[in-house]
Order: structure tokens, then sequence, then C-alpha cells
């Protein structure tokens, strides 16, 4: 009987392990991913799995170069979840190489050569969406309507997903149509309420659609504060953010704006609000750090929407908190039980 | 009774209680063992001093081992028996240390002592209580084992608002504390009286987990019944409530301030064990001697709640509990989340063993390979000290350790809520243990460093003050000589000239005293941090303070030395011109007047303890001593009284010739130092012509006697220019010829030493060593040295100072021998170490000699301690000490410098290793922590030594 030998604590919360974050996060995206191909057809799913194989593989041959188990790493889920978030994040009929091209990105350029999980300064998700955002901008612009309002009147099959994804489906133009985001920012100069009469992405079927979406990854989200896999502050801080901004806004000028409704539900707000931001690798440590950045996020995506170039912001909103997640981390550090305040910076020496 | 307000703290986990499992069976009461083991370090400070010698009969309660020193405690024989051996053994600790224990072989019938319960404690002096309560060995029976008196005197520090009763008992599978509430309620209140009848607190809370309703219903009954104002608290269950910092925060709400202790905000904890002890020993008069423990885990077939006797085996209650051999797979001390895994079966319970968890593989699997943090934060929202383990991880990986001390990484209560639920199974708490020993000892190392900083820059000063001081000498000459060939000239009076010379030794006198005052206070404020620690437990700091005050002290030693050889050249000079000469003389006079009163007062105290202790043969010897001191005073003041009113005229003749004496002295000196030199480098080069040197060196200690002698005459018969300082140059000289023996007897031993040394590196073995004539040569010098410093210390006694009394000499040889001792436990340790280097087994090694030899050591030296604490006890108030001060804390320091270095040393080895193979980075580390406690034990030793000094102090 050889007696085991090992420091303090020998008991450790049973099957909470590194995977079972990543497989519950997963988990959460799937009543997004079911709205979604509902909506949309099946471009979305055949997304996801592109997205998976090349994210295993990326990641597998990476490790391999760095000579690290193959297996133990891949069995965390980390690389699986970065796709599945992708490939949700992607139009529905974008072409393979433009998700291959993401994905790759994401795992091999802003992951593995950082360092692997848990060192990568920025989303990778994130990253690898910005990347073919800027250097595709056609095809990310591609979203599909949904049934009731394109001119084909029914949305893609199974069949024309592949299509469209792998080689080129010539009617495709018949069933995509501008988000609601879009529409709203191409209303030139029409004010806001002429605009949600005439533009065709501001009636109330598209509208509603994405509205759906939303919801679903908000009962998601939930679901992933219930299994206290991340904590209110993140989601809290960017939606309360992002509304401040809207409704303060809105006040402002009625005519020329949105309501903060319509920015809460449309793109992807509530998608990233729960499930980008609180990445926790990228994100701010404390639960004062959390609420800064979460703030922060949604002002970006705030100001992007509204006055920058692109119809949605949350990838660039995200990738720019992340550059400051290390310096709010050095000025919110929670107050140490016994301690008066708390400390700030990281002036060495320093002491209360 | 009112329900007292219940706060809350941060974090916390859940994890499975486990607790009904051992509280199925009712309380178990083990046979006796075949044996029992006492460690003598049951509790935090220094390890109790053993009573008994081996083969001696105990009765059970009979005290075994008293307290040593302030932080410390007195050990019991739990049951009648025989001492059979007192040797190192395996103890349960952290490191899987060996500790000295005693053993005692029960003979089975449980005979007590006479028990003297203190009935009288509500009217009795409060400091008797807790005097009384030392004495029955209590200490905290839940966490460290911090002596309960100590604890106790720390509380009225401020004023008491607050006594916490610990019941909470928040670690999984515990349910000692449970089973101790159920079954003693009634001694757990009265116990929990008495103490409060102590520190008098404002209000008394007993903080209980809602998991334990049977026990919280009885204490219920029980205080409602008795009408109590004893409030009960029920706490929900979440881990660690049962922190002391935790449980403060959910009672009070008060956070108790970093570095600082609950008795700093007025608050008071005690565990429910403790209360119970102490009305054990109040009410019956029964020492500590037994304990509840949890013996619990899948592994035993009849988990329980056993009362049983300190000392007890591991193995006995496992086989109690019908452990089954083949299952179990983690053998834990103390509870899931903060016990520590024991090595072997073999190790006693001790008075805060709480919880034995013998678990199968089942039940405690083997941690989960370590993952990369994801920084979920799931570890920042468990931890109860409000931390962020993830950033702390992050720097103690990387090595930053300011970082991860800003990030008070000293804060972390080692609780392992954030490891329990990591999901990268990160062995958070590991790391932090060991980035926290990393500062620890980086800290240490500043603080040497800038010790020797500071002893640098005081020599550079020296060495500044005597280019000086040269200067100024040349200068004078320089000036003497135009002045003699120019006497035509208004001839410049010699007591101008006289000044000059002075003036810069004066200076420098003065900067030396000033040196002197700054240096007692630093020591003085440096004693008293230390003080503080020790009373506050604060164990990081000893170490350092200690080291300080060390060096504090042996840099005082240095200025003072300086200031004593400058001062008699000053004071000569000073007293030249004969202007000054009769203020001198006056305060002369004054002086020895207030001498003789003085004499007078001890005299005739002295004459009173004589009275009543007729018999005292060490007063007839002060007496006697202080009479011849009375008459010579007289004689002083007579002569002085007669030679102020005579002329100056004789005077400077007699002053002529001394300066001529003093002048063949100082040439006589210079001699001896150079045959001292000639005699050093002999020896070095082990040249034959040692013998003739010495005998040179001999002839001219005796000149240079006579010649101080010579000196010393006229100075006493014409005392008037004899300043109290000059009266210490004979003795000084004495004492330089003493040393100067002392350091031959030392060199012999060194010499011998190294020779051996060669020997063993020269791998002969020992039974060649021992043959060869080098040991003998060895202990005949240590034999030598230690008669040198017998004789040489009566001679110079009564001449240096009069009023120090007979037994300072027996205290010095005391120490001689306490050093030898010491030196001889080193040697055997040095030898075990290199068996065991040699690549002998440890079974080799049992064989040989030397463990026998170095108990032998330990035991002499042990012995040596405790008459040195009677005698210490004995010496009389007006006892100056401060010599054998500093020779206790040279000592002390060269011990303590040398274990901690050879620790060091392996732990930076050990370090190293764990770099380059990271895959047995487990063993290492444990390897490390066990250096670590040799360190640690070093500095206990050390810690004794100062105490003896303590008590010294005291006893002024
Ligand atoms: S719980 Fe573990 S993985 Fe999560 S942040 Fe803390 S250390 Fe990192
Ligand atoms: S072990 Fe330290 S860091 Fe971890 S939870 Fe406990 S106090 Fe916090």
């Amino acid at each position: 009987m050889a007696l085991l030998r090992i420091s303090s604590p020998h008991t450790q919360r049973a099957g909470h392990r590194t995977s079972w974050v990543m497989q519950m996060v997963i988990l959460a995206t799937l009543p997004g991913i079911a709205v979604q191909t509902w909506l949309f057809g099946w471009g979305t799913l055949i997304n996801v799995m592109i997205a998976s194989i090349a994210a295993l593989l990326c990641e597998a041959a990476i490790l391999s170069i760095r000579r690290r188990s193959v297996a133990f790493f891949l069995k965390d889920y980390s690389a699986l979840l970065t796709a599945v978030l992708l490939g949700v994040a992607l139009p529905p009929t974008v072409p393979w190489w433009v998700t291959v091209t993401a994905v790759s990105f994401a795992i091999i350029f802003a992951k593995q050569l950082y360092g692997g999980l848990g060192n990568n300064p920025f989303n990778p998700a994130m990253v690898g969406y910005a990347i073919v955002l800027v250097s595709f901008p056609v095809p990310m612009s591609q979203w599909l309507g949904v049934q009731s309002i394109v001119a084909s009147g029914e949305s893609l099959s199974f069949l024309q997903s592949l299509q469209a994804i792998f080689h080129h489906l010539p009617n495709i133009d018949g069933y995509t149509m501008a988000t609601p985001l879009d529409g709203f920012k191409n209303k030139d100069l029409v004010d806001s309420a002429t605009a949600f009469q005439t533009i065709e992405a501001l009636q109330s079927a598209s509208i509603n659609s994405w509205l759906w979406v939303n919801m679903a990854y908000l009962v998601g989200g939930v679901g992933l504060l219930w299994l206290r896999i991340i904590t209110w502050h993140t989601p809290v801080a960017v939606l309360g953010a992002l509304l401040i901004m809207a409704g303060v806004f809105h006040l402002f000028d009625m005519s020329n704006t949105a309501t903060p409704l319509f920015h809460l539900t449309t793109g992807a707000a509530m998608f990233g609000a729960f499930f980008i931001a609180t990445d926790p690798v990228s994100s701010c440590t404390s639960n004062r750090g959390k609420l800064i950045y979460g703030a922060g996020i949604g002002i970006l995506i705030y100001i992007i929407r509204t006055w920058g170039g692109y119809p949605d912001g949350v990838a660039f909103a995200v990738l720019l908190m992340n550059f400051s997640a290390p310096l709010i981390d050095y000025y919110t550090q929670p107050r140490t039980y016994g301690h008066k305040k708390a400390k700030k910076g990281l002036k060495i020496g320093e002491d209360n | 009774m009112q329900t007292p307000q219940i706060f809350s703290f941060h974090g916390g986990i859940h994890p499975e209680e486990n607790k009904a499992q051992s509280l199925q069976l009712p309380l178990g009461r083990p046979r006796l063992p075949s044996e029992l083991i006492l460690p003598l370090g049951q509790h935090i400070g220094q390890s109790s001093r053993p009573l008994v010698k081996v083969g001696d009969h105990v009765l059970k309660g009979e005290t075994i081992a008293i307290n040593n020193g302030f932080l410390s405690s007195c050990l019991h024989a739990p049951t009648s028996g025989t001492i059979t051996a007192i040797e190192e053994r395996a103890i349960a600790h952290p490191s899987g240390l060996n500790d000295l224990c005693l053993i005692l072989e029960p003979d089975g019938k449980e005979e007590w002592t006479t028990l003297n319960p203190l009935t009288e404690w509500q009217s009795n002096d409060k400091t008797d209580v807790l005097a009384y309560l030392a004495k029955m060995g209590i200490v905290g029976m839940g966490g460290a084992g911090f002596p309960t008196q100590v604890k106790l005197q720390g509380a009225h520090k401020n004023a008491l608002k607050y006594f916490i009763v610990n019941a909470a008992e928040c670690e999984p599978y515990i349910t000692a504390d449970d089973m101790l509430i159920r079954e003693k309620t009634q001694e757990l209140i009265s116990g929990i009286e008495i103490l409060q009848h102590l520190v008098n607190a404002d209000q008394v809370v007993i903080g209980i987990e809602d998991n334990k309703p049977t026990a919280i219903a009885s204490l219920n009954a029980l205080l409602s019944e008795q009408n109590s104002p004893i409030q009960v608290a029920v706490v929900p269950t979440k881990y660690p409530s049962g922190g002391e910092k935790q449980l403060i925060q959910l009672l009070t709400g008060e956070e108790v301030p970093s570095g600082q202790y609950p008795a700093d905000i007025g608050v008071l904890c005690q565990n429910v064990g403790t209360c119970v002890a102490v009305h054990d020993a109040i009410h019956y008069g029964k020492p500590l001697i037994s304990r509840f423990t949890t013996l619990t885990g899948d592994a035993l077939k009849a988990p329980q709640n056993v009362d049983v006797l300190l000392g007890t085996p591991v193995a006995h209650l496992l086989e109690y509990a019908e452990s089954q051999h083949n299952n179990l797979h983690r053998l834990v001390m103390g509870g899931p989340m903060m016990g520590y895994t024991l090595d072997s079966a073999a190790v006693p319970i001790v008075k805060t063993s709480n919880c034995i968890l013998a678990a199968t593989k089942k039940e405690l699997p083997p941690p989960a390979p370590e993952q990369a943090c994801i920084r979920c934060g799931m570890c920042e929202q468990a931890c109860p000290a409000n931390l962020l383990p993830q950033q702390l991880l992050w720097f103690s990986k990387s090595q930053e350790h300011e970082k991860a001390e800003h990030y008070n990484l000293f804060d972390c209560i080692e609780c392992g809520a954030c490891s329990y639920v990591c999901p990268s199974s990160i062995p958070l708490v590991q790391y932090y243990r060991h980035t926290k020993s990393a500062i620890r000892e980086a800290r240490e190392a500043n603080i040497k460093a800038d010790l020797a900083k500071q002893r640098f820059e005081a020599r550079k000063a020296r060495q500044d003050a005597e280019a000086a001081e040269r200067e100024a000498k040349r200068l004078a000459r320089q000036k003497a000589t135009p002045a003699k060939s120019t006497t035509s000239k208004a001839a410049p009076s010699p007591s101008k000239a006289a000044p000059t010379p002075a003036a810069p030794i004066s200076d420098e006198a003065k900067k030396l005293k000033v040196d002197v005052v700054i240096g007692k206070t630093k020591l003085k404020k440096a004693q008293k941090l230390l003080l503080e620690a020790q009373e506050n437990e604060h164990l990081e700091d000893i170490k350092t303070l200690q080291l300080q005050v060390t060096e504090q002290e042996t840099q005082l030693a240095l200025l003072e030395e300086q200031l004593s050889k400058l001062t008699p050249v000053a004071a000569p000079v000073q007293t030249t011109p004969s202007a000054q000469s009769k203020p001198a003389v006056n305060d002369e006079l004054k002086k020895a007047k207030i001498d003789v009163a003085l004499i007078g007062v001890k005299l005739k105290k002295l004459n009173k303890q004589l009275e009543e202790t007729p018999d005292d043969q060490e007063l007839k010897g002060k007496i006697t001593n202080f009479e011849i001191d009375l008459k010579a005073a007289q004689a002083t003041v007579d002569k002085l009284g007669s030679a102020s009113t005579a002329s100056t005229a004789p005077k400077a003749a007699i002053s002529d010739d001394l300066k001529k004496l003093k002048i063949d002295t100082a040439i006589a000196k210079a001699a001896v130092k150079k045959v001292e030199k000639a005699l050093q480098k002999a020896e070095e080069i082990q040249a034959p012509e040692v013998d003739a040197i010495r005998q040179q060196l001999k002839e001219a200690q005796q000149r240079a006697d006579e010649l101080e002698k010579a000196l010393a005459n006229p100075q006493s018969t014409d005392a008037k220019t004899v300043s109290t300082p000059a009266q210490n140059s004979p003795d000084a000289d004495a004492e330089k010829k003493r040393k100067i023996d002392l350091a031959i007897a030392k060199a012999g031993i060194k010499k011998a030493e190294k020779n051996i040394t060669l020997l063993k590196e020269q791998g002969k073995n020992d039974a060649e060593i021992t043959a060869s004539e080098w040991p003998k040569k060895l202990t005949e010098a240590q034999e030598k040295l230690a008669a040198l410093e017998k004789e040489s210390t009566p001679a110079i006694t009564p001449k240096v100072e009069a009023a120090v009394p007979a037994n300072a000499d027996a205290d010095k040889k005391r120490k001689i021998d306490l050093a030898i001792a010491k030196a001889g436990i080193k040697k055997a340790e040095k030898n075990i170490a290199l068996l065991k280097e040699q690549g002998k087994n440890e079974a080799e090694i049992t064989e040989s000699e030397w463990p026998k030899k170095l108990a032998e050591a330990q035991e002499k030296l042990s012995a040596l301690e405790a008459t040195d604490g009677n005698t210490t006890q004995k010496a009389t108030q007006e006892l100056p000490e401060s010599k054998t001060d500093s020779a206790t804390n040279d000592l002390a320091n060269k011990i303590k410098k040398q274990k901690i270095a050879a620790a060091k040393a392996q732990i930076n080895k050990l370090t190293k290793r764990l770099d380059n193979e990271p895959e047995v980075a487990d063993s290492i580390q444990q390897e490390i922590a066990a250096t670590r406690q040799k360190q640690e034990d070093a500095e206990a030793l050390l810690a004794q030594l100062t105490h003896s000094k303590e008590t010294t102090q005291e006893n002024h």
C-alpha cells in the first residue's frame, strides 16, 4: 500500500473541468443555432461543421509542431468552441474558404502563436471574424432574409445551402437581403420614421427574425449564468451601456436614431454580450473590471454602429477592449480581506 | 437569549460534507496502545523541555515536559507507565519530518497522579489562572496549537468586544467538535464561562454551522435552562466559515486587518475543544492528555469519533476502526481541504489532530493533470480572502514575486477553495506556498545584505577616524619640533600643545559614544519588536528580527570595545594639564563617595538576605566581596580627600613616572602582539618552532603584565589622575591574555577539526579517523579551552566588576559547556550527513555510533539548558550580564547561521533540480518543505537561546 503524498486540498469539485466549461458554452449556443437554421436555412449548421473540422485540424497541426500532447489539448474543447462561435457569427452562405480562413487565423495566429489556451490576449473568434470582414467584405455582408420577405419567398434548402457555400448559387440574390442594421446604416438622409416604413430590411418581419435570434442567445446566456460559468457583470454591462447610449442619443435626436430596443435586439448584441465578451481569457478578471470592460464594449458597439464604417461593431468593440483589459485589471483589483482599500495599478511597495 | 446577527463573507464553496459516516457510531474509546509517542513540539513555538529520563516511571497526568519559554507549552503523561526512550520519531507534519519524542510504555494501571483542581479560580488572580492553564498544557485544539495562555494574554491588548467560540467545523468529513458538543455540552459551557471570566468580553458567541442540528439543540437547551448570556450564532454551511478570519467576519461583520490579529479588533477566538480542556483542567485538575478525533474515510469499516489519548499511533486507531489496508490510498491528517497527507500510520495523535481521513482511491482520486488557466474566474468567486487567485498563479509561475506580493499573496489563508473549484485542476495552493516561502527567503537575504552594508559602513567610518587621528598626531609632532628649537621665543606652554592631540581622540571617543548610544537604542527597539513578534506569533518576522538583534548586538559590542580602548588613552591626556586636576580630583572624590554609599546599601541588603537564608554560600561570597570593595572605596575616598588638599607639584612628578611606565607598557604590549602574530603564522604552517614562540609569548606577556601592574600601582596610590575607565586597563590586559590563550586553544581545535575533515575527504572511514590521533587532540583542545575559560574568568571577575557575583562565572562555564555540547551535536550531524552522502543506507547509519552520539549530545544540551534556566533564575537583581548575553548571542548567531545556511543550500539545490526535472516536482517540493522545516527548527533553537537571555534580563 503506497500512500499518496500530495498537498492540500485533497478534493476537487467533481466533473467541473475545463472541458466541461467549454462544452457547456457550446451547448448554450444551441438555441441560437436552432433559430438561425429555422430562419435562414442550413447554412449556419454547415458553417459550424466546416469551422469545427478546420479548427481541430489547425489545432492538432500546431500542437504537434509545438510538441504538445495533441489528444490532451484537443479534449479541452476550446478549439471547438472557437469554431462554433465563428460558425454562427459568419453569414450562412459565406463561401467555405472564408470560414476556413477565419478559423485557421483564429486558431493559429490568435491562439496558438501566443502560447495556446489561456495565453491569448485577444478573443480568437473575433480576430478571425475581423480578418475576413476586412478582407472579404462582399460575401461577409450577404445575409439571408426571412422567407416571407425575400424575392424567392422561401429559405434555402440543404442542397442549395451546400451549393452556395462550396460552389456558387446563381439565384442567391433571390434569397439574400440586408440585415436591419445594414438597412438602417444605409438609410442615407431619410429620417428614421421614413426609413422604418420604406426600407425593406427594416420591416417588422425582418426585425422580428433578428429579435428571435437575439432572444435565443439570451436564453443560452441565461443558462450559462445559471451554471455559474459566466457572471452577470460582463453581459449586463455590455447591454446596459448599449441601452444607455442608444437611449440618450435617441432622446436627443428622435428623427435620426433608432430606438434602444432596436439596438438590443438586432445584430449580434445578445450573442456578443453573452458569448463573445465573456470569453474569460481575454477579458478582465475582477468583477469591477468586468463591469468596466463590458461597458466599454457596449459603448463601442453603439459608436461603431452609428458613426463607424460597419453596420455592426461587436467584433471590433471586443477587440479594442481586449487591448485595454490588462490596464483595467490593474486598476480594478478587488479589496482583499483585511485591507482598507483596494490596491491600484502596479506600483510595487506601496501598501494599504 | 437573543439571536445574534449573521453577516457573510466573500466566496466560499460547498464541498460534499461527508459528515454522516463518522456520526453513525457512538463515541469510541480505543484501548491502550502498546506505546504512546509524545512529540515535544505539539504546539506553535518552542518545543517543550523533557523533565523525565529514560526508565522513569510516570503516573497518568504527571508533567513530563515543561514549557521552554514564552511561546511554549507543557506536556503530561497520558497514562501511567515507563519512559522507554527519548528519540526522534516520525510525527504528523506536512513535511513528514521527524521530531524528538518521549516514548511511553503504558503499564495498564492508569494510575493518576494527584490532581489539584483550581477551585478558587473565580477569586484567584487572573494571571495565576493563566499560569495554571499553561501548566496544564492547554493549547488551541482547532488549528495550529497556539498556547492558550499566550492567546488569552494577547486578548487584553484592546478592549475585548467579542469572545467567539469556534464550533463551525467547516471542513468536510470532520465531526469531532460536533461530537464533543453533544457529549460534553455542560463542560463546554462551563469552560466558556471560565474563559469569559478571564477575558471579560462584551459578548460571548458560539459560532456553529447549521449542519449540526443536534449539537445546536443541546447547546440551546442548556443555555436557556441556565439563562446564560452566551449566544449561539448558527451560520450557513459554507467552507471555510470555520476559518478564524471568516468566522469573525460572519459573526461581527468586521475584518481582521491584514497583518494583524483578532485581538487588534477586540476579538478572541477559541475552539470548543480548548474550552472543554480548560474546564477539565480547572474543575478536575486534569491536564490536556486526550482529545476527540474523527476517524473516517471509506477505507474504514467502522468510521467514528474516538476519545483518544495523545500519543496514540494512528495505526492503532486505524486498526480500531477496522481499516481495510488494501483500499487505503491516501491517509490524511485533518480534513480534505487543509489536511496533509501522512507517509505512514506510525505517527501519533497530537493535541491538534482533529481527524484521520483514510480515503480510498475512489473517494479522493489522484488529481487530474493540470491544464492551462483559462482565467474563468471561478477561483476568484470562491476565494474567501477576495484575492485574484488567477493573477497570483500567473505571478507565481513567472516568479514575479513583487507583483504577487502586490496582489496580496500573503493574505491567502491557503484554504484551498480556489484549487477546489479550478476547472483546470491547477494546484493553486501549492504554487502559493512555494512562492510565499521563496519571498520569505528573499526577504531574509535582503536583511542580511543590509546588515552587511551597515557593517561595512561602520568599519569605513572607523578607519577614517583612525586615519584622522594619525594625521592629527603627525601634525602635533610637527608642531612640537619647531617649538623646541625656538625656546627663546615666548615658550609655548605644554598645556597648549597637549590638547591638540587629545582633541581628535576625545572627538573620536565622543563619536564612538554616540554610536554606542545609537546602537543601544536600536538594539532596544529591535528587541522590543522581537518580543512583540514572539508574542503575536509573527513567525516569519521572528527570524528576521532575531537576525537584526544579534547583528546589532555584535556591532554594539564592537563599538564598546573600541570605546573602552580609546578612553584610557584619552583620559591621561586630558588630565595632564595640572590646572584640570583639581576639579577632576573633586569629581573623583564625589564618585568614590557615592560608590561607598552604594556599596554600603548593597551590603545591607545582602546581609538582610543572608539573615533569611543563613547558609547561602553564594550570598556570603558576595558579601565578602562587597566588604572588600567597600574598604577599597573608603580608602580611595580618604586618599582623595588628602590629595585634594595637597599641592599640585608631586602630582606632576608622579604623572611623569606614569607616562614612562605607560610607554613601557605599550612597548611590551606591542611585543606581545608581534609574538602573537608570529605564533599564529607558525601555527598556520605547523612549524616546529611553535612551542618556542609560545614560550616567548608567555614571557612577553609576563613582562607586559608586570609593567601593567607597576602602572596600576602608582595609579591606585595616586588616584587623582586615574579616572574610572583607566582602572580598566589592567583588567583589559588580563582579559587580553586570556583571550590569547583562548585563541590558541581555539586555533588548536580548528586545526584538529580541519584535519579530521581532511581525513574524511580523503575517504578514510570512521574507524581510521577515530584511530588517528586527531579526534583525541580535538577533545583535548576542547577540554583545554573549557578549562581556560574557567580559570581565566575568576581571575578577572573581581577586578572588572567587583559587584559581579561568583555565579556569573558558573554561568559562563555552563555556557561554554553548552557551546561544546552544541559543537558535539553539530559534529555528529555532520558525520551523519557525510555517511548519507557516501551512500550508506539508513540501517548502516543507525548502526554507526553517530546517531547515538547525536542523541547523547542533544540530551546533554537540554540538560545544560535546564541548568541554564535554573541558575539564571537564581541570579540576583544587580547582576549586569551584558557580557554573557553577548556570548550567548554570538553562539546563537553562529549556530543559526550555519544551520540555516546548510538548509538554504539544500533548498537551493532542490529548487534547481526542480527546474531541471519538472516531472518529479512533487517529491522535490516535499523535500524542500522538509528542508525548510529544518531551517525553522534551527530558528526555534535560536529562539530558545534568546529566551534564556530574556529571562536573565527579566531577573535584573
Ligand atoms: S479557476 Fe483555475 S482556470 Fe479558472 S481562473 Fe482560476 S486558476 Fe484559472
Ligand atoms: S487558498 Fe488562498 S487564494 Fe485560494 S481561495 Fe483560499 S485564500 Fe483564496
